[in-house]
């Protein structure tokens, strides 16, 4: 056992070394020898990870201190890890991708001038994120989910000169802030009702304190299971982006592809959803969190959905598609599929890293080119971009074989099947939604895939001409310089990773059987009793295979491929129709573009609002009542002292000494004559 | 205990010594030497310090490093040292900070070196009389004292509104502790001729009198600290002041008023500060909310970290008046761990000050491209001003909130609110100034911090780094020493109400 646990150290370490070494002395050793550095750092923790995990399989689980951080009166904090299966999956998900994305990256950013930093940060990214899901103790969870933020913000306003990346990446920190300080709130309670943040003790003791209340207002007294809950939710709503937080997200994507391939799609984002997955044992408690968890998730998965439908920008596509795939993954913590929802974290991992990285390599082709509206019918020029994003695409739309389909699918089903108060209306949004996932899934791959060539001419006006009117378009900053070339595929270390993330992407579904309705997370995710949707589920499970047949004469099979559908009719037979169908439905599509006014309300609002405050304050309690009225008075003390020491300012420094003296002196007399 | 070396006269006079000692190389016509003189000095009264944390007995519930001189025989005043575990980590704290200082201010200062250098010599020795005094009058004289040399030092070498701003900050806080002194007069009487701490936490004095001594004590320390509404000082203070004279400010000075609440105000009246608890956690969520917003509209980067350090220094007062474990030591940890921040953040405007000559937020933008290294050591401040976990701004302030969580959800809740305004005014401030396109031609001028300036910025940066992720050595000093507090809060001093 004793070397199982070096391993485990390993795991972390092994990044955070390769990040120090590029980060610190990344100047001196050069842009080779920092990819070289951090990509064998990430090759140790994933042959680490892998070894963990068999070991995992075989039954041993671990759960102990690496150190002690801080003992504070009788309440010890520490650092330390547990292992168990959802931690040794976590770990593989999240090495895995950061290596394939490590690698991507040589290609990606081989002509930025920040190419050690931007390593630095991935593998420090990796390091927290590896924190994180192996913490024992909500402390070091809340360590690494701060951590991973950080690192996120440093990535997103990587490239520091640009005002939409450095608002961007503000703006993410600050949103991620707003949960954060629920998620402190929650944890800060688990402290006080439970005496320790470690998960085991909490979890064991969960049970007992289920009926407690607290009166957080004078007569109204809330459970204190829901409180709890909630609040630790909120912090899930920041990191996973869940609605109303989710508004960061998107802005986010001003940072560098791979990074939104990593932290913004398939690691960073699902913390939110691993944390509730690993806290099952208090959620099961609360109905009514429960409840809240749902009516959340279904609203993300769905409105988020249906912008994705209207953006031009590739890499918002996939990025509001993201957010409707988290609420996905919400809906089924809400409805206690557990399980399912880190399936669901798991195959979106892979066919969502596929997504972004292949946009990448889309957008080097294009010369840093990002709106669809000048690509089209690159499919020929670059086949395994295609062919990759392809695979990715139909997994996110949810059709089988692919491995969306069946985690996707999972959710839906567990939604249907859930008595959970709100269940209903996330099945019926969860269910429409997966049209309009199909939807544009299929119209970013015509968009940029199929239909003319709009590269090379983007001067002249034509069908789309109407549509770039009516929208700001989010060029990138090196546009311009690539209208005459032809687009080619990408060099290996960009397609290597893309083709090694579509393999799991057609595959993974095909775990399910072990995964979600198997033995495989042991006793890790806890569901009560008397919440039976899975084990319904579970029963009419029969392998994959039925599992496909069965899901060809179910509506959300026929949504999705109508989904689909829909998009060839508009982006491949006519592409005419969509520029007319945003005149007609103007209205619609100004709220969607407008992204339902959540940016402009937040802006006018909260950060408006804060500073109209805080300079009111300023100026009528500092200045005008504190210093203006209360020291007005002393103010002319002032100025009769200020008469009297300019004759006393000497400059030198010995009239003030002795004058210290004096002062010291008098004061001593005036005590003793008192006495 | 018995020690062949006084080292807490050591580590108090040391530094004065030495300062005189630089005083006398006179003008600025050996400003080499009172500079060498001046760091030899620092970095011995530094060095003087480490026999007492290699000595310090952490399990030791009475004070340590005793020494009693007969100061004033008939009026039975001593000169009374003695320190805990609280005191230690202020002393090294202050020792450190000082060698920073002298380091920062190296070729920046051009005029009246030596006198400069010795103002802050001497300053550092009466802060350690403070944290090392066990007489209440010899504490309220060292108190006072240091007043003195911090007058002189925005007053000479501060910026062009600097005597309003010496004046101001000499008035406030003059005023603060006059009452402070009638107070400990009275305590004197009422102790039957002692100023000896051990002896006034003895007293047990009626509820009214209680009360009345802790207001009289509240004036003096709530000025120091500062806490709302008698912190209008400070911003002033710390926009004229030198960067040095800021960095002790904010990392040393401020510490002494909330040195106070828990060296007598609690043990001298335990009821009174109980009763008064309300109001005071009261004040410092106002300072944390209130002030947090302040900070935001702030156009003077300056301004905006004394606004910000008004805000962290809530998280102090209101810890120490939770009167619980994680809240008193989170206060504690947070009042060191802002030394770090707010000295290595106060660094980091000097740094371009030096430059550019201006603190406006607006003059700047695009510095990362001509400082990255800079860049990169501003940030970890930024963040530890924003209370990233990991980093010391993280650990009081986690600890405060879960010390109030225990009292009072709503307390914990408002104090919480700092996770987003701390990391709004100060990430919005760094956004303005590092990150950008260069648009000034002076910042495109800037160059990269120097080795002088590296190493007083990474010093800061290391002992941040290191709190953040290990802060059990830090914490393992004051265990004793807080539960020792708390025990003189946790019976009343008042007689058993008659049944």
């Amino acid at each position: 056992m004793l070397d199982i646990q070096k391993l485990y150290l390993l795991v972390p370490l092994a990044p955070l070394g390769g990040a120090m070494i590029a980060g610190l002395l990344g100047w001196a050793i050069g842009r080779r020898a920092a990819h070289v550095v951090t990509i064998l750092g990430m090759l140790v923790c994933l042959a680490a990870s892998w070894l963990v995990y068999q070991d995992v399989m075989q039954g041993n689980t671990f759960n102990g201190p690496v150190y002690t951080w801080l003992v504070s009166g009788n309440i010890n904090f520490f650092v330390g890890f547990l292992i168990d299966p959802l931690s040794a999956t976590m770990m593989m998900v999240v090495s895995f991708v950061s290596l394939m994305v490590h690698i991507y990256t040589i290609g990606y950013m081989a002509e930025d001038p920040g190419y050690q930093r931007f390593f630095s940060y991935i593998s420090l990214f990796t390091f927290s994120m590896l924190m994180l899901v192996m913490s024992n103790n909500f402390l070091q969870l809340f360590f690494g989910w701060e951590a991973v933020g950080l690192v996120s913000y440093l990535l997103i306003g990587f490239w520091y000169t640009r005002p939409t990346a450095i608002y961007a990446n503000l703006k993410a920190f600050l949103v991620n802030r707003v949960g954060d300080f629920g998620f402190l709130l929650g944890i800060a309670l688990i402290l006080t009702y439970f005496g320790t943040l470690d998960y085991a003790t909490v979890f064991a003791g969960s049970e007992k304190l289920a009926g407690n209340v607290i009166e957080l207002l004078p007569g109204y007294s809330w459970s204190l299971m829901t409180v709890i809950c909630i609040l630790l939710f909120v912090g899930a709503m920041g990191k996973s982006a869940q609605f109303p937080l989710h508004v960061w997200l998107p802005d986010s994507m001003e940072g560098p592809t791979p990074i939104s391939a990593l932290i913004h799609a398939a690691t960073m984002v699902t913390a939110g959803i691993f944390m509730v997955a690993r806290m099952s044992p208090l959620f099961e408690l609360s109905e009514t969190a429960l409840s809240f968890i749902l009516v959340i998730g279904a609203i993300t998965a769905f409105f988020m959905a249906l912008v994705a439908t209207v953006q031009y920008d590739i890499k918002r596509v996939i990025a509001y598609s993201t957010l409707s795939q988290l609420g996905y993954m919400t809906m089924a913590l809400g409805a206690s599929a557990y399980s399912a929802a880190i399936f669901h974290l798991f195959t979106h991992a892979f066919f969502k890293a596929v997504l972004f990285l292949g946009a990448g390599s889309v957008i080097i082709a294009m010369h840093h080119q990002q709106d669809m509206r000048k690509m089209g019918g690159l499919a020929k020029y670059m086949p395994i971009t295609y062919l990759t994003m392809l695979i990715g695409a139909i997994a996110n739309a949810g059709l089988p074989p692919f491995a969306g389909f069946f985690s996707k699918e999972t959710i839906v089903d567990a939604l249907h099947h859930a008595t959970i108060p709100g269940a209903q209306f996330a099945y019926v949004l969860a269910v429409a939604g997966v049209f309009v996932g199909g939807f544009y899934s299929f119209r970013l791959m015509f968009y940029a895939f199929h239909g003319a060539e709009r590269f090379a001419d983007s001067h002249h006006p034509d069908v789309i001409a109407a549509e770039l009117e009516s929208q700001s378009d989010h060029d990138d900053h090196h546009d311009g310089h690539g209208k005459a070339h032809t687009p080619h595929e990408s060099p290996m270390v960009v397609w290597l990773p893309l083709v090694l993330l579509a393999i799991p992407s057609i595959g993974a579904g095909w775990f399910i059987g072990t995964f979600v309705y198997g033995s495989y997370f042991g006793s890790t995710l806890t569901v009560s009793p008397s919440h039976t949707a899975m084990a319904t589920l579970a029963e009419h499970f029969h392998g994959v295979t039925a599992m496909m047949a069965h899901a060809t004469s179910t509506l959300p099979f026929w949504l999705a491929v109508a989904g689909a559908g829909c998009a060839w009719v508009l982006y491949v037979a006519y592409p005419t129709w969509p520029g007319v169908m945003r005149k007609e439905l103007s209205v619609p599509v100004t709220i969607l573009m407008e992204k339902y006014g959540l940016d402009r309300f937040n802006d006018w609002f909260f950060a408006g609002g804060a500073r109209a405050l805080g300079s009111g304050l300023w100026r009528v309690g500092d200045v005008a009542i504190i210093d203006g009225t209360l020291v007005n008075g002393a103010a002319r003390v002032v100025s009769w002292f200020a008469a009297l020491f300019r004759q006393l300012q000497s400059g030198y420094i010995y009239h003030y000494a002795f004058a210290m003296i004096i002062g010291a002196l008098l004061l001593l007399t005036l005590a003793f004559i008192s006495y | 205990m018995m020690h062949e070396l006084p080292l807490l006269s050591l580590a108090i006079w040391l530094p004065i010594i030495a300062g005189i000692a630089v005083l006398l190389t006179g003008g600025d016509r050996d400003a080499r030497v009172a500079r060498v003189i001046a760091l030899i000095g620092a970095v011995m009264g530094f060095v003087v310090t480490l026999p007492l944390y290699a000595g310090f007995d952490i399990h030791q519930r009475d004070f340590q490093f005793v020494e009693i001189k007969t100061w004033i025989e008939t009026f039975g005043v001593y000169y009374h040292l003695g320190i805990d575990g609280i005191s230690l980590l202020l002393i090294l704290l202050n020792s450190l900070t000082t060698v920073i200082v002298v380091i920062a201010g190296w070729t920046v200062i051009q005029t009246r070196v030596a006198q400069y250098m010795a103002a802050f010599l001497v300053l550092s020795g009466l802060m350690n009389g403070v944290f090392a005094a066990q007489d209440a009058l010899l504490f309220y004289v060292f108190f006072e004292a240091t007043l003195i040399p911090m007058f002189i030092i925005i007053g000479v070498w501060g910026g062009p509104n600097r005597v309003y701003a010496a004046l101001k900050f000499f008035l406030y806080t003059l005023m603060g502790s006059l009452l402070t002194l009638v107070a400990l007069i009275y305590l004197y009487n009422a102790a039957g001729g002692s100023f000896a701490m051990r002896d006034l936490y003895q007293l047990a004095l009626p509820f009214d009198l209680q009360v009345l001594v802790f207001m009289a004590f509240f004036v003096a320390f709530a000025v120091k600290v500062p806490m709302w509404p008698v912190h209008t000082w400070l911003p002033d203070a710390h926009v004229e002041a030198p960067t040095g004279g800021s960095v002790v400010l904010a990392a040393i000075m401020l510490k002494l008023g909330a040195y106070g609440f828990l060296r007598l105000s609690l043990p001298i009246v335990p009821d009174a500060s109980i009763y008064l608890a309300p109001m005071m956690i009261g004040l410092s969520l106002i300072a944390v909310i209130y002030i947090g917003l302040v900070a935001l509209v702030q156009s003077d980067m300056k301004k905006l970290i004394a606004y910000s350090s008004i805000s962290h220094m809530g998280f102090v007062t209101m810890g120490i008046f939770l009167f619980n474990t994680q809240g008193v030591e989170g206060a504690i940890i947070q009042m060191i761990s802002h030394g770090f921040v707010s000295g290595g953040l106060f660094l980091c405007v000097g740094v371009l000050y030096d430059q550019m000559h201006s603190r406006q937020i607006s003059d700047y933008g695009g510095v990362a491209k001509r400082m990255p290294v800079f860049a990169a050591l501003f940030m970890l401040f930024a963040m530890a001003n924003s209370g990233l976990p990991g980093t010391s701004g993280f650990v009081g302030e986690f600890l405060v909130i879960m010390g109030a969580t225990q009292v009072n959800f709503w307390f914990a809740f408002s104090a919480a609110i700092t996770l987003i305004f701390g990391a709004a005014y100060t990430l919005w401030m760094y956004k303005r100034v590092v990150f950008g396109d260069v648009v000034n031609p002076q910042v495109d001028a800037l160059v990269d911090v120097n080795a002088r300036e590296f190493l007083a910025l990474g010093l800061f940066a290391i002992l941040v780094l290191v709190m953040g992720l290990w802060p059990q050595p830090f914490a393992n000093l004051i265990h004793t020493s807080v539960s020792e507090l708390l025990a003189h809060v946790s019976y009343s001093k008042l007689p058993l109400p008659a049944q």
